[in-house]
Order: structure tokens, then sequence, then C-alpha cells
């Protein structure tokens, strides 16, 4: 049956917020599936509230529709009560956009933006009717795929996901479909499914795990070598050159019920140099590609007349760095359709006076809250997570905000970081204090938040080798903070659970033995893992020993430099000499220079890739000096491309090919 | 000068809430580019008033908002500039300016009329339960809301039920009174059938085809609309 609706219209009286699973959403389209088209279903495995605004997905929702040889559409994971009712009643998987079954899609095309989502990917296709285990499919299955930051460290979901996507997707979906397109018109007869398999692993960017052989030495991992030749013994990243070529979602969703991030997304650059040692994001999305400043004005202000909302965001890593910031915020406020207030949110604040005059341009109606991160409570240990704030720009931050209306301050820190100790961790209850002085001096009203996360090292980033805190340590750490602020007039302290940043890290740096620990924490009902009122360590620990495994070794274990990485066949473009130099950098408390306005070190990503910054400014901006340690009210020149970077019509394969 | 509009909500989009609508609303008057009154205050929001809440799921022939225009315009084009603003499924019917003194559209409906579509029924049994409720002096409802349960006589809500059947869908219509607690189109389906234990099962599409307002023994709509049946053209399923 190619339409479930009529059987799921009477499960929707029955379940909570039935209108996840409808549809509707304007931009949202109903293409037609033809059998000379790559058919995909892109599913976020969370649920439809946290997955549909998700910018990723909609970009190559829109992408693939566009063209003559596929069509998309897409899915959310069923919260418990719906999905009681599909396994009851027997219904599959099914796409919103026309309510289709996933196993009729040619492809199941997973968002993983986070670790902790990995039992729901499993669901999701066990949902479609699909064998769970990529070895146990066959030519008449889908094939299941996965892109998104976490894919960074395929290895956990390498016996369950058939390929795996590296970096930007805009290029790599059309490389691909070509190759399915020619394997639907054969027929997918049996047996083709290796060799389709086979053939897109030639791909750049493309990660086939069934083509790779593992090797263990006892607990060690050895070995991870392709098994044939013409598979690639490295795996490259994918990375548009130029942003301004794919000004997507042209048509971003309207959903017809409330999702977080309600309101218009514009994406003004991708990539970020700050070179935050802990930011995983920030490694693995290098180099920096703004968008061109009229093409941000053209996409918010058409964005905001088609759309209806009255309320945009310019994403980035640190929009702050935008070249040219305040124009394009000042620009975005100016209403299209002239009813009333534009409010622009600034996601990802820069912590500085500069950036607070920025925001304070923005947000006049609804001053209530902003946030920081200066991430660690000393100036050493910000040293060594090469966030290079002062006490001083926090402060001078904090006193604009104050006196610009706002009353409530949000610092966001991690504990646990690499050569953290008592007194920096009690370091972030002092600047908490100090800035809640400074608030009062404001207004009475004033009042700091500070909200703690338990550190959790990923892979691909300067703290790859080293050893997570034990849950017990975090706990400790947690304590410490909530015995000190405690008494604290003004300052209130929130924190992630513990428990599941252990989970979170074994996801993180975990090897392929890991994927059957998932497996079982999914076959005992542990989904939506990343729901504090779903997660239950138990489960994990339960799976960890029933597997043998112990998460001692996995997750809070220092690794060593000859120490064979999990992913150390995935490349992300960073040399692992740079990793390794700014891991030393990190221990002897040594800053780096945020290459985007400074001289090239030589992380491996431009020079590899053949590519190169597109920053529209060649000075850093005016303010503070967060995250550079340069003196930022003088600029630097350095050479780098104004606007357009040189295209080259093809990717640069590096290594493998 | 504010305005009331009348719009249908049919199709997929009944599984949205009331809140839902609301947002909907705003943002297609932004769409349209109506220049609508704000609230004062630190998050301004268009001065926009709804009538009944609709429950999610259920369908309707017969909403009302009223909204506080800036300047007065000319409105006669103003349910097609709207509904293109919405999404599939709402449609503006009718639009008329209304003086701002005019009592609220919550305050002056006060009652509602239903069409029920019923399923594991038959038109006989149906008819019986009818027959037997409409005779009744008292129907009492067990029901708990937030917890606490409580004991009504629901009788006089009712103020009129007939049977009829549409290519083979048993239909009841009802028309029931929304003042006080009122009885739910759920619960007036529990009362027809106190000995079923599966009411929700039995009840398919609930459409709310009027809301009257009662003054001197007439009924009159907030917005009379002689063609409201035969408006919803486009469904989106």
């Amino acid at each position: 049956m190619s339409n479930l609706w009529p059987v799921l219209e009477p499960l929707l009286a029955k379940v909570q917020k039935p209108a996840r699973y409808i549809g509707c959403e304007d931009g949202s389209q109903r293409p037609e599936h033809r059998p000379d088209k790559v058919a995909w279903l892109l599913t976020y495995p969370d649920t439809y509230e946290v997955g549909l605004p998700n910018q990723g997905l909609q970009i190559l929702y829109e992408l693939l529709n566009e063209r003559d040889d596929a069509v998309a559409e897409r899915s959310y994971a069923p919260w418990h009560d719906m999905e009681g009712l599909l396994r009851q009643q027997n219904v599959p998987l099914f796409s919103v956009d026309t309510h289709r079954s996933a196993a009729e899609f040619d492809v199941l095309a997973f968002n993983l933006s986070a670790e902790l989502v990995y039992t729901n990917l499993l669901n999701c296709v066990d949902l479609a009717g699909v064998p769970v285990r990529n070895d146990q499919r066959a030519a008449s299955h889908p094939i299941v795929m996965a892109g998104g930051h976490a894919t960074f460290n395929p290895e956990p979901l390498a016996e369950y996901v058939d390929v795996f996507v590296m970096g930007d997707g805009e290029e790599v979906i059309a490389d691909i479909t070509v190759v399915l397109r020619e394997w639907k018109k054969s027929g997918r007869t049996p047996g083709s499914r290796e060799s389709v398999l086979r053939e897109l692993s030639h791909i750049m960017g493309v990660y086939v795990p069934s083509m790779y052989d593992v090797d263990y030495d006892g607990q060690d991992l050895k070995s991870v070598t392709p098994r044939y030749a013409d598979v690639p013994a490295q795996v490259e990243k994918r990375t548009i050159a130029d942003l301004g070529a794919y000004p997507y979602p042209k048509n971003q969703l309207v959903p017809l019920t409330e999702v977080v991030h309600d309101r218009l997304n514009v994406e003004v650059f991708r990539g970020c140099t700050r070179g935050c040692r802990f930011c995983q994001a920030g490694m693995i999305t290098r180099p920096v590609r703004e968008r061109p400043a009229d093409q941000v004005r053209t996409m918010v202000q058409q964005g905001l007349l088609r759309t209806g909302y009255d309320e945009v965001a310019l994403t980035s890593l640190s929009t702050a760095d935008f070249s040219g910031i305040a124009t394009t915020v000042s620009d975005a406020m100016a209403d299209p359709t002239g009813c009333g207030q534009i409010s622009v949110s600034l996601p990802s604040l820069r912590v500085d006076a500069f950036t607070v005059g920025v925001a304070a341009q923005v947000a006049k109606a609804r001053r209530s809250g902003l946030t920081f991160a200066p991430e660690a409570g000393s100036w050493r240990l910000r040293q060594v997570i090469n966030k290079l704030i002062t006490e001083e720009d926090l402060y001078s931050a904090v006193d604009s905000a104050y006196g610009n209306g706002w009353s409530r301050m949000k610092l966001y820190f991690l504990t646990g970081l690499p050569t953290e100790m008592d007194s920096d961790t009690l370091g972030i209850a002092d600047l908490a204090a100090n800035c809640a002085a400074i608030g009062k001096k404001h207004s009475n009203r004033a009042s700091v938040t500070i909200s703690l996360g338990g550190f959790v090292p990923k892979s691909h980033t300067p703290f790859q080798w080293f050893g997570q805190n034990t849950e017990t340590e975090l706990r400790r750490k947690i304590q410490l903070l909530r015995d000190a602020t405690q008494k604290m007039k003004g300052v209130t302290l929130k924190w992630h659970d513990s428990r599941a940043s252990v989970v979170e890290g074994l996801a993180s740096r975990g090897d392929r033995r890991i994927g059957r620990v998932i497996e079982r924490v999914w076959r005992a009902g542990g989904t939506f893992q990343e729901w504090s009122e779903c997660f239950e360590i138990g489960r994990w620990e339960e799976a960890m020993a029933a597997e043998g495994l112990d998460f001692g070794w996995y997750v809070n274990r220092h690794r060593e430099e000859t120490e064979v990485l999990p992913w150390q066949h995935i490349s992300a473009g960073l040399h692992k000499d740079f990793l390794w130099q700014d891991w030393q950098d990190a221990l002897a408390e040594h800053g780096v220079e945020d290459c985007r306005w400074t001289p090239c070190y030589d992380c491996g990503v431009c020079t590899g890739y053949g590519i190169e910054h597109v920053v529209a400014s060649p000075v850093p901006p005016a303010g503070g000096s967060q995250g550079t340690g340069q003196d930022l009210t003088v600029g630097h020149l350095v050479p780098i491309s104004l606007g357009l970077p040189r295209r080259s019509t093809e990717p640069v394969p590096v290594g493998g090919f | 000068m504010r305005v009331r509009v009348r719009f249908s909500k049919t199709g997929k989009v009944r599984f949205t809430s009331h809140r839902d609508v609301a947002r909907m609303w705003e943002r297609a008057l932004r769409r349209a580019s109506l220049r609508v009154m704000y609230t004062e205050g630190f998050s301004p929001r268009p001065k926009m008033h709804f009538g009944l809440a609709l429950s999610t799921g259920h369908e309707s022939l017969a909403e009302y908002i009223d909204i506080d225009m800036v300047e007065a315009f000319d409105i006669s084009d103003l349910t097609a500039r709207l509904t293109p603003c919405l999404p599939i499924g709402v449609e503006a019917t009718a639009a008329m300016v209304i003086e701002r003194s005019a009592p609220s559209l919550q305050s002056d409906v006060t009652l509602c009329s239903w069409l029920f579509t019923l399923r594991g029924v038959t038109e006989a049994e149906l008819e019986v339960s009818v027959r037997r409720l409409l005779v009744a002096g008292t129907v009492m409802l067990t029901r708990s809301r937030k917890g606490i349960e409580s004991r009504d006589d629901v009788r006089s809500a009712v103020k009129q039920l007939s049977v009829r059947t549409d290519e083979g869908h048993v239909l009841l219509e009802a028309d029931i009174a929304t003042e006080g607690r009122g009885l739910r189109p759920v619960e007036l389906v529990q009362v027809l059938f106190p000995e079923l234990d599966d009411v929700e099962e039995r009840i398919g599409r609930v459409l709310r085809t009027h809301q009257w307002i009662e003054a001197d023994g007439a009924r009159v709509e907030p917005l009379p609309l002689e063609a409201t049946t035969a408006t919803h053209t486009e469904v989106c399923v």
C-alpha cells in the first residue's frame, strides 16, 4: 500500500501531539515517485519537534527534490505512544509527506547530530521492516545511510549503517544519487547490493564500513583495512567551497505545530577556526565559508515574507564573527511585511562588549536573558582549551548587557576538562559571583545562571586522546560547585546528568564492538536516550557487562599517541600531527590564534583539499579577544580570499583514490 | 477597526491544537501584510481573539477570530487574501467589520451544532439511544477534571439530536449548549451509549457546523454565511 494515511488516521486520535505525524507544512512537497527516480527518506531519529527545524535535512530535501532523478520525503522517530500503536497494528515507519511506507524508499538516510540517538536509529530501521544489521539485508531492502557530525566516528554503527557520508552533503548526494539511479534501473537484482555498496565507496566523502576488515590485538584495535584495492584506505570528508552557491533552504518548512527553534533560520557561515579544542564542530567543519552579505539579506527578507515568521536566527558556530555583522543585523530587522517588529536571534554569542552591542540592537522587545560561554573557570584552563576570554572580557560583556537592560545572564561552563583542578572548578563560582555583583549595580532583579556540562572528548579534536573524567569524578565536581554556589545570592546552578555524559563518551569514541551494546540497549527498550525521562544508565551497564566490555577502558583511559584510534581511517582533513601538537600545546597552556585573520598554521584542511577561507573582511571584528588571544582592536592583514574563492570544478581527492 | 473572520478547519490540519491555530493566524496576518494592533509590553503579540476552542482532532466549518486592525480598510477581498496564507485545510470563508464594543465570541456564543460520523453503530441503534436520551428527565454523567471526579446532570446541555445516514455512514446531528461546563462531543456519545466501554473507537469524524448566538428566542450566527457547508473545497488528504 503506497498511502498509509487511512490506517494512520484512526491512530492519531489516540496519541499525544498528533500534528507530529500529519506533514502538511508550508514548504513540504508531495513528490511523484517513479521507477527512474531514486527515492530518499530523510529521517531525523528524534521527535518531530526536535527534528523538523534541522537545516541540514531541509537543504538536502530541497536539493534532491529539484533533481529529475530523485524524490525525497521526511520521517521522524515516532514517540512511544505512536510506536506502540504502529507495532500493535503492524504499521511500518512512514513518511510525513505522502504517508508512504519507509521500506518503499531506496534510501533511509539518517541525520546524526549527536550520539545518544543511536538507539533511535536502530528502532527506526526496525520499524521500517528492515533488518537492523547490515549483513542481514538483501537487494530488496533500502540502503541505510547516515550523515551529520556524529558520523565522524562511524564505528559504533558500522554493523548497522550501510553507508556513511562525511562532511557537507550538498554535492555528495548528487554523486550518490547517480550510482543508485543505475542500480535501481538495473532492477536491484539479488546479489547486487554488495556491488552497489562497493561502487558507492569510490565516492569522496562516502564510507562503507562493510568494505573494511577490523583486526584486534586482544583488547586493542590493530587496524582497519579495506578489503579491496579499489576501496580507499582513508575516507576524506566532503566540503563545499562556496556556501553562496547554495542559498538553501529556499522554502524553509513552516510547521503547523510548535517545534524547537520555531523561526526563520539563515545560515550565515559554515566552519569556525576559533580553535576551541573541546569543540568537534569547529574542527570538522573547516575552513570558514561566509555567505555573501547581500545573499543573507535576500534570504532573510524573502524568508520572512514567505513564512510569516517575526523572528529570524542568523546561524553559524559564532555569528558575531560574520564580516560586517552589525550591518547584516540591522538589515535583518527591517520588516518586509510592514506589520511590526522582527526580532533577530544570534545563537552562540562571543563574550565581548561589541557582541553585546550587536545583541542590544536586535532585542529591543524581548530583553530578558543573554547567554555567554566562557567554558572554564580560570584563565589557565581557558588557555588549555583555547577559549581565550579574559575575566575583563567577561565582566565588560556582562556589564554592558546589564547596562542595556538584560536582567538574566546564563553562563555555560564545562567541567572535567583536561588538567582541571578544583581551583579551576571553583573559579566558575567566583566568576558567577562577580557577574552577579556587576548585575546588582544595575538592577535588583539581576541574576546569573550557571549551566554546567560534563566534558565529553570527541573524535577529530586535540582532546581525542584525553581520558574522560569518571562519573564519580564529574559528580564530585558538580557537588563542589553546588556547595560553593548554594549560599550565593543571585546565582543558580544547573547541571547536566553526568551518567548521560558517560554514555555519550562511550558512543563518541567507541569502536565497532560498541555496536552490540547499542543494539542490546535498543532491544531492552532504551530509545530516546537523549530525553532524561527515558535515559537509564542501568541498561547501558547491563549491555556492557553482557558484551564483556569495560566503560573505563573506552571512556576514562588516556590514549597513547601511537594507539590506533577507531576513526583513524576517517579524515576531516586535519593532520594527525597538528592535532597531537595542539594537544601538547593544550597541556603546556598555550593558545593558538584564529587562522582566519592570521597566517596559516597548517592544520591540513585548506592545503589538503585545495580550498580556502571565504571571509569578506580581512580584519578581525572589533571588540574583545575571545578565542584568538589577539589584540582585536588592531586588524591583521593576511592573505585570504575576499568574496568568492577560486573555483575548482572537481573536488580534489586526497589519498586512497 | 475590528474585523471578524469566519474560517473552516478540515482535513489533516484538524490534528493541530487551538494554540497551533493561533500561531497559524499570526503568521497568516503577517504574510498577508495586514497591519494588526499589537499588545504592549515585553513580548508584543497581535491582538486576536478566538471564540470557543475546538478540540484537537475535531473539524469545523464555523470557527471565528476577531482581529484588531491598525486602520480601517476595504475588507471585500480579505478572505481571498487570507486563505492562501493559511495552511491547507484552513480557509477564511467570510469577514465583517464589527463594533469594538461587540460582546466577545466567548461570551456571546451559547450553542454549537455538531455533525458526528459514528462507527460500529446502526442507524436503528442510534435512534433508540437518541429517543431514550431525549425523553429522559435527567442524564447523569461521571467525569473528572484535574483528578477531581464529579457527577453532573447534563440533560439540559443537549438541545436537539437527530439521526440520518449518508452513503452508508451513520450520522448524528447535535445541538449542544456551551454555557457552564457544557458537554464535550465525546461525552455526548458516552451518555448516548452508557453501556459501551470503547466510546472513543465509535467516533469517526466530529465536525462543528455552526456556532450560535441566542437572543429573544431566535438564533443567529456570529457571522452569517449562506453557503458555509459548500465552501471547503481543498482538503489536505
